[in-house]
């Protein structure tokens, strides 16, 4: 998070970053240029604790399918929450609207979407359900992705097609200390639940007649966690465009140090979830002239890194 | 506590797997049921315990029918062991254990030290305590069916309802298992299990009924129930049963089948001819 703060085309050096937030702690004027002071409170310091909450969001969410669905390659994108998120900014952005409209769109229509592949999935009961499950994700995210290129194709080149691509990307670039107060309430409305629901949470992994049999209220229990989960990582897409690999992968990795406990698994899960998505939004803004886009980043480091997982992993995800 | 099963009807959607099946079951006594491949035993425990809807009949504990209980009340009333699986994540098996406690928690909160003293305790009683921080994807699926055990255990049941408990075990572990229910049913509890093994049932069964193309051909005693006439009718082979004298000098009954030509009745599949 230091090192996160310092670099980038201003460098700020740890000591002047202390004597900033003295300044601002206490009120008094500082002796550093008032242009440090916009990039560490206005530019940086959003930026920063943004990648922290949107990274333990996303984590939190992909711990939270992968346990639900019971199956370890559910993550918010295969289910097309992310993609149905991602329609619903790109119509927000297509139509013009306000920051609140695109985030609202956004999540409603995530949710939407999940809710419409889980329907899909429970209805062809005579298959494999996670099969079943993991088609459903695909086709409707398929279907969604073209209802996408159709809006970038009408859109308006000059002003709404690249804000488009750029949010499809997702960056952290443009975000504001705004954006980050809008998408609190979201994130912490969603984790209450899945925290409060921990215990459960590891019973519904078991198979659903297992879960019945022990007294969980399975139906329940889903839509809750299904509607927490997806409020979460519709927040945090909202701000930050698509941000793939990391409800897929961080989940895994926590579960990998800690066991697959949700009471232990959601808070490691969030921690390496912040740390992660912190580390490289500061490679994307510092590796090259030209900031790399994040969602580009997220997958050349996950994807190497996912087949490493499958490789050490043993039986049973471990 | 008393468990009545009146004129039930078990199946799915669209087709019955079996009907007419009535049942009394009372606090401290084994049923053993038994029957065929494929005979609707395994459909019959779960529309027991309402993991599916009964096609018809209803099932009541102590006179009140369970239809609109809760899934935590249920649960608390009936353990249920299902035949083993393979669970997605490695969980230990004291957490696997500690999850039959959930009933007895509320929906928030997450096991005491109490809850996991019993999960423990069971897994004591079984001979399993070793296995306590293994990971249950890694042991064997004996060893799987025991943690299950436990597991049903730990929710402290009144009526314990088990799916060829014995299926997976190796021959001492099947002594333990058919041990644990005796003791079980000393303590009050009502146990009904299937099994494949007739002579499982002579070993701990107070009444057997015997499940065959989705109706009880017969209930009562073992004795009674399991004969060479009733074997040859459910399952098409010959056997011999005979009393023989146990090392806890009790008598118990055995059945020995025959094999090849006089084994297996004409007409049945395998029948040499």
């Amino acid at each position: 998070m230091l090192v996160a703060f310092s670099v980038g085309r201003y460098p700020v050096s740890p000591s002047q970053l202390w004597e900033l937030l003295w300044a601002k702690a206490t009120r008094s004027p500082s002796a550093l240029p008032a242009a440090l002071e916009t990039v560490v409170f206005r530019v940086r310091g959003p930026r920063v604790l943004s990648a922290i909450v949107i990274g333990a969001a996303l984590a939190a969410a992909g711990s939270a399918y992968q346990g639900l669905f019971r199956n370890p390659l559910v993550s918010p994108d295969i289910l097309g929450v992310s993609t149905g998120a991602a329609l619903g900014a790109t119509l927000g952005i297509f139509f013009s609207w306000g920051v609140a409209g695109i985030q609202g769109l956004a999540f409603t229509l995530g949710l939407a979407t999940v809710a419409l592949v889980y329907a899909m999935g429970t209805a062809l009961r005579r298959h494999d359900p996670i099969l079943v499950l993991v088609l459903a994700g695909i086709v409707v995210g398929t279907l969604l992705g073209s209802c996408i290129s159709l809006l970038k194709y009408l859109a308006d080149p000059y002003n709404q097609l690249p804000a488009i691509t750029f949010w499809l990307l997702g960056s952290f670039s443009s975000i504001t200390t705004v954006d980050l107060i809008a998408i609190l309430p979201g994130v912490l409305v969603g984790l209450i639940p899945l925290w409060l629901m921990r215990w459960r949470m590891n019973v519904m992994t078991l198979s659903e007649e297992e879960a019945l049999s022990l007294g969980v209220d399975t139906r329940r229990i889903r839509l809750l966690v299904i509607a927490a989960a997806t409020l979460m990582t519709a927040a945090a897409v909202s701000v930050s465009g698509v941000i793939g690999w990391i409800g897929l992968l961080v989940p895994h990795f926590a579960r990998l140090l800690v066991g697959p406990d949700f009471a232990r698994l959601l808070p490691a899960a969030m921690l390496l979830g912040a740390g992660y998505l912190v580390a490289v939004d500061t490679l994307a803004r510092t590796i090259a002239p030209l900031e790399i886009p994040l969602g580009v980043l997220t997958a050349f480091i996950g994807a190497p890194f996912f087949i490493w997982l499958l490789a050490v992993s043993r039986r049973g995800w471990q | 506590m008393r468990l009545d099963v009146s004129d039930l009807a078990f199946g799915y959607p669209g087709h019955d797997v079996g009907r007419e099946v009535t049942l009394a079951l009372e606090g401290g006594e084994v049923l053993c049921l038994l029957g065929p491949n494929g005979g609707g035993k395994t459909t019959l425990f779960k529309t027991i315990l309402r993991l599916l809807a009964p096609r018809h009949g209803r099932v009541a504990v102590d006179g009140e029918p369970i239809a609109d209980w809760s899934r935590g009340r249920l649960a608390r009333i009936f353990g249920y062991v299902p035949q083993a699986q393979l669970g997605v994540f490695p969980f230990t098996v004291a957490e696997i254990a500690l999850m039959g406690r959930t009933a007895h928690i509320g929906p928030f909160a997450t096991p005491s030290r109490g809850d996991r003293a019993v999960a423990e305790e069971m897994l004591a009683t079984l001979g399993i305590h070793h296995l306590a921080s293994r990971s249950y994807t890694e042991i064997s699926g004996g060893e799987r069916q025991l943690t299950l055990i436990a597991r049903a255990l730990a929710q402290e049941p009144a009526i314990l309802v088990m799916d060829e408990p014995t299926a997976s075990l190796d021959f001492g572990n099947q002594v333990r298992v058919l041990t644990e229910i005796e003791r079980l049913a000393g303590r009050g509890i009502a146990v009904m299990l299937s099994t494949h093994d007739p002579d499982h049932a002579f070993l701990c069964a107070d009444r057997v009924a015997l499940l065959h193309h989705g109706r009880l051909a017969r209930v009562g005693r073992p004795g009674e129930v399991i004969t060479r006439e009733s074997l040859r009718e459910v399952y098409g082979v010959e056997v011999t049963v005979t009393e023989v004298t146990r090392a806890d000098g009790r008598t118990a009954r055995v059945c020995v089948p025959a094999l090849g030509e006089r084994g297996i009745l004409p007409g049945h599949p395998g029948h040499p001819s």
